[in-house]
């Protein structure tokens, strides 16, 4: 008798979950419904006002976040009634959420890219527009270190990547001893430090490498960390708070987040390179684009960062990361207000800002004005 | 069966008693504790049901269409390792800790002190997770480096102990502390209600056969509370196993299996996997999390049901 009435009172829980089901299922297709109808009647091509009003909403890279801070808080002061948002869930959650039409714009510490089949969904997203992809935060990646007493370390990309691989082990191997004369290396074990999320500077860094040192670096280029048995650390804090603990250890972070931490010299052609915002913004004058990532669309700006460059004076270890919108939207009025934020974000005032409010290198000029023809699109 | 039958018999008695109807105030406490079950159940099959369906992707996905390219066995395989070992690691040094923190309140400490400790115990289990993570990180973990360097040396023959030791002390075995002094508040409370319950005529009728205060407690208090203490570990190894924030915070997460408590590479857990990895993921990687997520829950499931065996053993008795 009493097993029956649970097994009631289980069919009845089941019945609760099926209906709550049903009303999420119904909920996600209206919601589609409208935005598929609004998104025909969409018109473009309404002149600018000088001040724009409205409210959008991004997401995306982590790393963007302290310069999208800054941008909008400038940009809500100038245009009193227009509202942005900008949520740091990581590239590849902006991306997703773009994708779906849950944001209007997306920041991405990787361009969109056909191989996980992000690049068509994004142009279809867009339709009948088009997809806007344009650099605004372009950042060295440092390679901080913990040597108590070292004041200068220099190091050559197939050093670095062997120390990265976990083939040099100690400070005082002769590889490195060779590059540093004059420096006295103890002889404590070397500890590389990773990021244990996966995070778009791992990305980068690991882009170097095995563009850098094919021979030693054989791994993929990934989001995560590939080599297993180093120390790993969440967040780029975690990592220089794991860096600035343990004597020894060695490790790759946003320069700006560097701090006390001393960071390494990283030979370049015959030169050796600090990470500064000027030599990092360097790197993509020497870049080209990349047509894959762009697929012919005309107001993507994607590249194919020239990381084995030997110019002088450049820093190939840096970060690009992308605004991410399309030329049409639902109403003239989002399409304005997200226009007037992109050339706001890329323009040299924004750009200025960012550098200073989190250490990013200001677009170069030459890129300014690719950016500015493909934001320009925008409707 | 029978006794079933004479409480029902009862209430139909009682219910003719007054009037041929059950009264309107039973009718409402019988119903709302009904809802209140069926809700319960609603939201443990309506989460079972979503990690399903969202992991599902996942689980009958290639290897080679997965994101890491391997097959998910071979990727949940180390992060449920992770997660075991956490917790199991948690529970060696929280339990026996928290019976004696117990033990302590209940019989050797002076009411006053007792009444205090008590309350301070208790607030170990309001402070956040988080917070429990940067001490790890900032506090415990640099201050375990020098005992982890002796541990190498002197006991490093134990596969545990191997090393070499971390040098910024972000390892399993700093987890398994921080968990243990998250878990303990849960388990020495349960403990401590029902060490305090121990009938006082067993207690006094050890003592008059000359026993002395620790005979009195293994041969009174602690079978008394046996099966008690075993539910509240279980409790305590639930939220260890499932801790997210403190983990991913502290844990250098680098390896797959190893049972090397002091070393740099640690295997990671499964819930400060999905933390750490959730917000950069996309499409099939998100499935493959949450199909992580569903062996989770399947693992504290099994480990609730195991303790439920346990006791129902210890109680047929």
């Amino acid at each position: 008798m009493s097993s029956s009435r649970w097994l009631a009172v289980f069919a009845a829980a089941c019945v609760l979950v099926l209906g709550l089901a049903a009303c999420g299922g119904s909920d996600s297709s209206s919601s589609s419904n409208t935005e598929t109808g609004s998104s025909e009647n969409g018109s473009g091509g309404e002149a600018l006002s000088a001040e724009v009003s409205g409210e959008i909403a991004g997401a995306g890279s982590t790393a963007q976040e302290a310069a999208q801070k800054a941008w909008i808080a400038e940009f809500e002061n100038a245009n009193g009634s227009a509202t942005i948002s900008y949520d740091g869930v990581g590239s590849g959650g902006g991306r997703e959420k773009f994708i779906a039409g849950a944001v209007a714009f997306a920041g991405s510490d990787t361009p969109l890219s056909e191989e996980e089949g992000e690049l068509g969904k994004a142009i279809k997203r867009c339709g009948p527009g088009e997809l806007v992809e344009v650099p605004d935060y372009i950042s060295p990646i440092a390679i901080v270190y913990n040597l108590p007493g070292v004041e200068e370390l220099k190091l050559e990309p197939e050093t670095l990547a062997k120390i990265f691989n976990q083939e040099i082990e100690n400070w005082n191997d002769p590889e490195i001893e060779k590059e540093n004369p004059g420096v006295e290396l103890p002889e404590t074990r070397i500890v590389p430090v990773n990021r244990s999320d996966e995070s778009g500077t791992t990305e980068n860094f690991t882009d170097y490498l095995s563009q850098i040192a094919p021979s030693v670096w054989t791994h993929e280029v990934s989001g995560e960390w590939p080599v297993k048995g180093g120390e790993a650390a969440s967040g780029t804090s975690g990592v220089i708070e794991a860096v600035a603990a343990g004597e020894g250890a060695i490790g790759y972070a946003d320069a700006s987040q560097a701090g006390e931490l001393g960071k390494a010299l990283i030979k370049v052609g015959n030169t050796w390179a600090e990470p500064s915002p000027e030599a990092a913004a360097k790197v993509l004058d020497l870049s080209k684009e990349d047509p894959e990532l762009e697929q012919g669309q005309k107001n993507v700006i994607a590249f194919e960062i020239d990381r084995k460059t030997e110019a002088s004076g450049v820093y190939p270890i840096i970060l690009v990361s992308s605004l991410i919108g399309c030329t049409k939207y639902k109403s003239a009025d989002e399409a304005a207000l997200v226009k007037a934020y992109f050339e706001y974000a890329t323009s040299p005032e924004g750009q200025e800002l960012s550098a200073e409010a989190s250490g990013a290198a200001p677009l170069s000029s030459a890129l300014t004005e690719k950016v500015e023809a493909a934001v320009g699109a925008i409707e | 069966m029978s006794s079933v039958d004479t409480t029902t018999n009862a209430g139909q008695l009682l219910a003719t008693a007054s009037g041929g109807r059950r009264r309107r105030g039973d009718r409402i406490f019988s119903n709302t504790a009904v809802i209140a079950a069926v809700t319960i159940l609603a939201l443990l099959v309506g989460v079972a049901v979503f990690l399903v369906t969202e992991g599902y992707p996942a689980l009958t996905a290639s290897s080679a269409e997965l994101p890491k390219g391997e097959s998910f066995l071979s990727y949940v395989a180390p992060l449920a390792f992770g997660t075991c070992l956490a917790g199991v690691l948690a529970m060696i040094i929280a339990v026996p800790l928290a019976v004696a923190v117990a033990l302590f309140i209940t019989h050797i400490a002076p009411a006053r002190i007792a009444l205090t400790l008590g309350f301070f115990v208790d607030l170990l289990a309001a402070i956040p997770s988080i917070i429990y993570g940067l001490w790890g990180i900032f506090v415990l973990g640099p201050a375990a480096v020098p005992a982890m360097k002796w541990l190498e040396e002197k006991l490093g023959w134990i596969p545990i102990f191997e090393g070499p030791a971390s040098i910024t002390g972000r390892t399993m075995l700093v987890v398994g502390l921080v968990l243990a002094v998250m878990i303990l508040p849960i388990v020495s409370a349960v403990a401590r209600e029902v060490f305090s319950q121990t009938p006082r005529k067993l207690q006094e009728g050890a003592q008059a056969l000359g026993a002395t205060r620790w005979e009195m407690i293994r041969t009174t208090v602690l079978p008394f509370g046996k099966s008690s203490v075993i539910s509240g570990a279980m409790l305590g190894l639930g939220r260890a196993l499932g801790e997210t924030m403190a983990v991913a915070i502290i844990l250098s997460v680098s390896g797959g299996v190893t049972f090397n408590l002091i070393g740099q590479a640690n295997p990671s857990t499964i819930a400060a996997n999905i933390a750490l990895n959730f917000p950069e993921s996309s499409g099939l990687a998100i499935n493959l999390l949450i199909a992580t997520g569903l062996v989770l829950f399947v693992i504290t499931l099994a480990t609730n049901f195991l303790a439920r065996m346990i006791i129902a053993r210890s109680n047929a008795q």
